[in-house]
């Protein structure tokens, strides 16, 4: 019997596992891939937002703020990459102009610091390939960018180091009250547990279904992007954002926290939450938007294109509230909810104490987490580096020269992954201009020496996508 | 700091060639630079014959064309840094370097040679839409898995582009048993050589789609189909052309791209046509003392060029070590005329050389054509040709005599008769 079980791994899930590390209980984190962050977590516009989007008085306003507070401090501490660039939010015509205004006044009430309306001069002096129809701009020095995957990884890791228990490729199937709390029905058994907390993303309300009467409903919501390589990573200095208008929400242009330059996302709805496929129309629609930023933009630098899939919900606010006795929900995370997913996960804490959890701080939790990134060191750490251990001198993929070192590192780590885009989620391999067209065969081979998993086995990500079908000279099976 | 009067950097069929020559001009100090665990470069995957026709006048596939280098090298004393990695160049030819054996070195070079070869573009670099299922791979990598490590990647396969590599890697997956449905190609004429389309494709009855494209990919796990599309003259797709294939597996030959990122860093003047270094007629960079041949320069179609070229560096980088800078008066800048899209090389010193070897390729297919070198409005020569196509690389000498008559630019261009 667990104290807390979480259902799902994504960034929400995460933060509020390592919340809870640091309390006297014991927590076990139910995720159905075989990796965590796979949902939303990890395709998205990785933005840390300022906070002057939500409405006022919205818990989605409280936690947005919040989650930028604790973001700065967390990724110091946990060594993900973040880089406080600030924001635009540019406006092209007078209703922008007005649009910007009531943004500025509303981020002010969220108590976002450091807000200034600038005007359309001033926006082109710190952002030289700006459109010359940009009027006014609003600039947000709080908001920044930040890897997102790794975030939720460098939470969740280190939660496993405190005793949280991670179980993957455990989907949840079913939900049981019983006099001790809850019973879980899970693809590998069942789970007892006194409190649930629901971070199931876009599948929230089938798990909030099982456990309460229907509140809310899920609306994937997939936004298409596109990612350029680092020579384009100059051309935004801060996260453009276009003011939202009658047209729409319009798309971003950002730097990366890696370097490179990401444009997007477009925005529809889409029948299945994890149908996270492009599509011709909604990439040319990201180009088309994008034009409007940026009118000199080509795409000759694109590297990848991907989608990612929101959880937007027919409610207004973030659904972060106790739906059944003992029972937590942490639903409805739409946009800002990467900003805010460890002031939700406070939230969690203080929903579960107040369904009578007791949860004292530990004496002694590990907080922080150190990992080397050998292409940031220098010379003289390099050498150092290799001395202690020859696999760092040894580079696997030459785009982002990510060594031998770190690849065989992430494997051995607390939550290790088990295919080639786990590598690359975790130690940067493949994430270059090649996509690991180069260094993709060995990495698998590392893995299998690693890990023992077989070549033929090898996943390029989540189950079924293996990789290849067998040995040569092999009659079919 | 170790000291060595040529660093090549690269053991594939450039950097083999470039310090062969340089050890035959009597450079005595020379090392080569190769992040593999063994020399030959992509040679070594390339198991189809087909190589060395022109080099060594005899048919030899991609593993003996390097081994016959290989086995070369034996007999001299150029050193070979195996599993080591360049991660900077210096303007100074100072190369930094990192390896499990000898960990971070810094090497000196009194003339460095770049053979870094080059990269495959990947579905990213060409947007195709659809899902994001395994079973999508560059045709070197589903290459490398096949030869190198002895697996399937699939078993009904649809390959986009028809780069050489895509119809090598047509006729070797239906050799090891897999069903090819199709090879589909954006533009109207192939972009590999017609041999190659010959024993590749028509010789197994693969279609060959021109003026087609993939819209669209399909498969949660593994890739379970694609529509391809007929394209327009501007290379859009028209709808209600769409057709359908079940396959497990899309090989990606859509081109090549010259891997400059030590070129980049050293800030060596790049040509944006080629993606490549702007080279010298003996393929010296603008940074002097830095040499650039091979796939790095330029794209080729065959390796024997790569040699050839390879060998000129090489014994450049000797010269250029024993008597010095070269002598610059009379530059000759070369200019793309009509359908060409570029040349290397780009500059030409008529000091300092005999006959100045002209690579270029043009932007599209002409039957008989004449290939005209104007200097202003003076054509100073003229070169037949049958057939001219942009997947076939041209070549030209331009002999000293010619090059002195020149003014300080030349422009090649094409002409159909």
């Amino acid at each position: 019997m667990f104290d807390v079980a979480i259902i799902g791994c994504g960034v929400v899930g995460a933060a509020t596992a390592f919340m809870l590390s640091q309390r006297e209980c014991s927590v076990v984190v139910l995720e159905k891939e075989n990796d965590v962050a796979t949902g939303a977590t990890r395709a998205n516009s990785a933005i840390i937002h300022a906070g002057y989007d939500p409405e006022p008085g919205t818990k989605m306003a409280r936690l947005n703020v919040r989650g930028v507070e604790l973001a700065q401090k967390l990724c110091k501490e946990l060594d993900v990459p973040y880089i406080q660039n600030g924001s635009l939010v540019l406006a092209f015509d007078e209703t922008d102009d007005k649009t910007v205004e009531k943004l500025y006044h509303r981020g002010v009430e969220n108590g976002v610091p450091g807000l200034e309306i600038i005007s359309g001069d001033e926006a082109r002096k710190r952002e030289p390939n700006l459109s010359k129809q940009v009027t006014s701009a609003l600039w947000a020095p709080s908001a920044g960018i930040i890897n997102p995957w790794e975030y939720a990884l460098a939470m969740i890791e280190t939660a496993v180091r405190n005793g949280v228990e991670l179980r993957r490729e455990c989907a949840v199937t079913g939900l049981n009250k019983t006099d001790a709390g809850w019973s879980i029905e899970t693809t590998k058994g069942t789970v007892e547990a006194k409190y649930v907390v629901n971070a199931a993303g876009v599948h929230s309300e089938e798990i909030h279904n099982m456990a309460a009467e229907p509140a809310f409903k899920i609306i994937p919501n997939r936004g298409e992007y596109y990612l350029m390589d680092k020579s384009d990573g100059g051309r935004a200095n801060s996260v453009l954002f276009q003011c939202p208008s009658a047209a729409g929400k319009g798309v971003l242009i950002s730097p990366t926290v890696g370097g490179n330059l990401i444009v997007g996302p477009s925005a529809d709805n889409a029948e299945d939450g994890d149908c996270v496929g492009t599509t011709a129309a909604g990439l040319a629609s990201v180009r088309e938007k994008a034009m409007k930023t940026m009118p000199d933009l080509t795409y000759r630098g694109a590297i990848r294109n991907f989608a990612g899939m929101r959880a937007n919900s027919d409610q207004a606010d973030f659904f972060v509230q106790v739906s059944a006795p003992g029972f937590v929900d942490l639903a409805c995370i739409k946009s800002p909810g990467l900003s805010a997913a460890p002031a939700i996960a406070e939230e969690a804490v203080v929903l579960l104490e107040g369904e009578g959890l007791a949860l004292p701080a530990k004496a002694e939790c590990i907080t922080t987490r150190r990992r080397i990134i050998f292409n940031e060191l220098t010379q003289e750490e390099k050498a150092k580096v290799i001395a202690g251990n020859p696999l760092y001198g040894r580079v696997i993929c030459r785009c982002e020269t990510i060594t031998e070192g770190e690849i065989v590192h992430s494997l051995h780590c607390p939550v290790p992954p088990v295919s080639i885009d786990g590598v690359k989620r975790r130690a940067g391999a493949g994430l270059g201009r090649c996509q690991g067209g180069f260094c993709g065969p060995r990495v698998a081979e590392i893995i299998a020496r690693e890990l023992g998993i077989p070549m033929v086995d090898m996943l390029k990500d989540t189950a079924g996508t293996n990789i290849l079908i067998g040995e040569t000279k092999q009659k079919n099976k | 700091m170790n000291h060595y009067e040529l660093i090549v950097i690269g053991g594939g069929p450039a950097g083999l060639a470039a310090a062969l020559a340089a050890y035959e001009q009597g450079l005595r100090k020379i090392l080569i630079v190769e992040r593999d665990k063994e020399l030959g470069g992509i040679l070594n995957q390339c198991i189809h014959n087909g190589f060395g026709l022109h080099h060594f006048k005899e048919e030899l596939t991609g593993p003996e064309y390097a081994g016959r280098f290989v086995e070369m090298l034996k007999d001299t004393n150029v050193e070979v840094a195996l599993d080591t990695m360049v991660l900077e160049i210096t303007r100074e030819r100072e190369v930094h370097a990192v390896s499990v054996a000898k960990g971070y070195q810094v090497l000196k070079g009194d003339s460095v040679i770049l053979a870094m070869g080059c990269r495959e573009r990947t579905r990213g670099a060409i947007a195709i839409p659809g899902d994001r299922p395994a079973g999508v791979f560059t045709a070197g990598t589903a290459q490398r898995y096949l030869n190198m490590e002895g697996y399937m990647v699939g078993r009904r396969i649809v390959i986009l582009g028809s780069g050489d590599i895509g119809l090598i890697m047509a006729r070797r997956m239906t050799l090891e048993g897999a069903k090819v449905l199709a090879c589909v190609e954006v533009m109207p004429y192939s972009g590999g050589l017609n041999r190659n389309i010959v024993q590749c494709l028509q010789d197994y009855d693969i279609p060959l789609y021109l003026s087609h494209t993939i819209t669209d990919i399909r498969g949660k796990g593994r890739v379970e189909g694609v529509t391809v599309s007929q394209v327009d003259a501007r290379r859009n797709p028209i709808p209600g052309t769409e057709m359908h294939f079940d396959c497990d597996t899309v090989l990606l030959s859509v081109g090549l791209i010259p891997e400059n990122e030590l070129t980049r860093q050293a800030e060596i003047t790049m040509d944006p046509r080629t993606n490549g270094a702007v080279v010298y007629e003996n393929m010296e960079t603008a940074l002097p003392g830095v040499f650039a041949c091979g796939n790095v320069v330029h794209v080729h179609d065959l390796v024997d060029f790569v040699t050839a070229e390879s060998m000129r560096a090489g014994r450049a980088a000797a010269a250029y070590v024993q008597k010095g800078e070269a002598d610059d008066a009379g530059l000759i800048t070369l200019k793309n005329g009509d359908g060409v899209t570029y040349t290397v090389p780009q500059r030409i010193r008529p000091g300092n050389v005999e006959n100045a070897e002209v690579f270029f390729r043009v932007n599209r297919v002409c039957g008989a054509s004449e290939i005209r070198v104007m200097s202003g409005d003076t054509q100073i020569a003229k070169f037949k040709r049958a057939h001219l196509a942009p997947g076939e690389m041209e070549r030209i000498m331009l002999p000293k005599k010619l090059l002195e008559k020149a003014g300080s630019e030349l422009t090649v261009g094409i002409v159909e008769l």
